[in-house]
């Protein structure tokens, strides 16, 4: 029974947060959720941290917010799915362009800082 | 005949999770048969996930894909914003304050600099490629960041479906290259230490390509990039459609 509370509890999160986010979006003037998502998780955090500090939490708690946690790649292949791809191919080259060439100066440029701190 | 078209119809959600059920089966097989877990299942199925998106296209000349196909519309619902933001939010619970906490500062530089560097060269790179308008070069620059910020942040600031779909492929890309790049270049890069790997982790950001990676490299430094690359793409949900956006609308 417990597990729903575990689900109930994100979508308090999910709630809260998009509706910071709409709420951010209104303020700075864009027709736009603005981090709804972002601040759905720093909410979820905040709250797991509570709930465990108070001995709350119980595993079927965690296993209903665990499971959402475990379907999230399911649901971006859904979404893979469900997207105008065709059109997004005739660009194709930047999307291979956009994901490898970021990586590979990254991969240059870690090295570099790495060291920047080990020397502090 | 019939009676099962109309029970596909009626439970339309059902049916969804049916469909990447094997989808998810089958690139996990090819993964290990074919490609001996070079490229883990879930890169491939997204890849393949996009491939019919692709395919549904072409046959239906619609715009979203293989929810246009009318037994395969519960796909589209379970990928729908709602059940997407839904499971990223589930995501926070995957992260630790005391390990981010004993981590400390030195993966919060990482992922505020690994964040910047890749949004910003996805946008240069949108830019040469003659995308002009800020909702298009913020999303593909999210895209750069990860496949799940793209989406999110083209969503939030009203970018096109093509948009949209050209930042998750590229994020997969991202996911795909850290994966086979990180066991080559880990001993160059000094990647050898739980500290490093933080680092690493934070730097790359995309945390499936992270998790592969260094489980290829040394299966003990995962936990370390998995946390501070689970920051990741909740930070760049948070900067991408907001602080980055207004700095774009100001300059386009």
């Amino acid at each position: 029974m417990k597990i729903i509370y575990g689900v109930a509890l994100l979508a308090l999160s999910y709630l809260i947060g998009q509706w910071l986010g709409e709420f951010f979006g209104n303020l700075l003037g864009i027709n736009a959720n603005v981090g709804g998502v972002g601040f759905a998780m720093i909410i979820l955090m905040v709250l797991k941290e509570w709930f465990i500090k108070n001995s709350w939490m119980s595993p079927d708690i965690d296993f209903g917010i665990d499971f959402w946690n475990k379907m999230y790649i399911p649901v971006v292949i859904a979404m893979a799915a469900s997207l105008n791809v065709k059109s997004a191919v005739s660009t194709g080259t930047l999307a291979v362009v956009a994901g490898a060439i970021p990586v590979l100066a990254a991969f240059f440029v870690f090295p570099l800082i790495l060291k920047k701190f080990h020397k502090i | 005949m019939e009676i099962f078209l109309k029970l596909v119809e009626k439970n339309g959600l059902i049916v969804g999770f049916l469909v990447i059920g094997v989808i998810v089966a089958f690139s996990e097989l090819f993964s290990k048969k074919v490609l001996n877990s070079k490229i883990p299942g879930s890169a491939i199925a997204i890849f393949l996930g996009l491939v019919l998106g692709y395919v549904s296209g072409v046959f239906t000349g619609g715009e979203k894909g293989l929810s246009d196909i009318a037994i395969f519309k519960g796909v589209g619902i379970l990928g729908g914003a709602m059940f997407r933001d839904f499971a990223i939010v589930a995501t926070a619970i995957g992260a630790s304050f005391y390990l981010v906490r004993k981590a400390g500062l030195l993966g919060m530089i990482f992922l505020f600099f690994g964040i910047g560097l890749f949004f910003f060269m996805g946008v240069l790179l949108a830019y040469a490629w003659g995308y002009r308008d800020a909702a298009s070069l913020c999303t593909i620059g999210a895209g750069a960041c990860t496949y799940i910020v793209g989406p999110v942040t083209g969503a939030a600031v009203g970018a096109s479906s093509e948009v949209i779909a050209l930042s998750i492929a590229a994020g997969v890309v991202k996911t795909i290259a850290v994966t086979i790049i990180t066991p080559i270049a880990a001993q160059k890069i000094g990647l050898n230490s739980p500290e490093s790997a933080m680092a690493f982790g934070g730097l790359m950001g995309t945390s499936s390509g992270v998790a592969a990676g260094l489980a290829a490299t040394d299966p003990k430094l995962v936990p370390y990039g998995a946390v501070t690359a689970t920051f990741y793409t909740g930070l760049g949900c948070l900067i991408c459609p907001s602080l980055f956006f207004i700095l774009l609308e100001m300059i386009f």
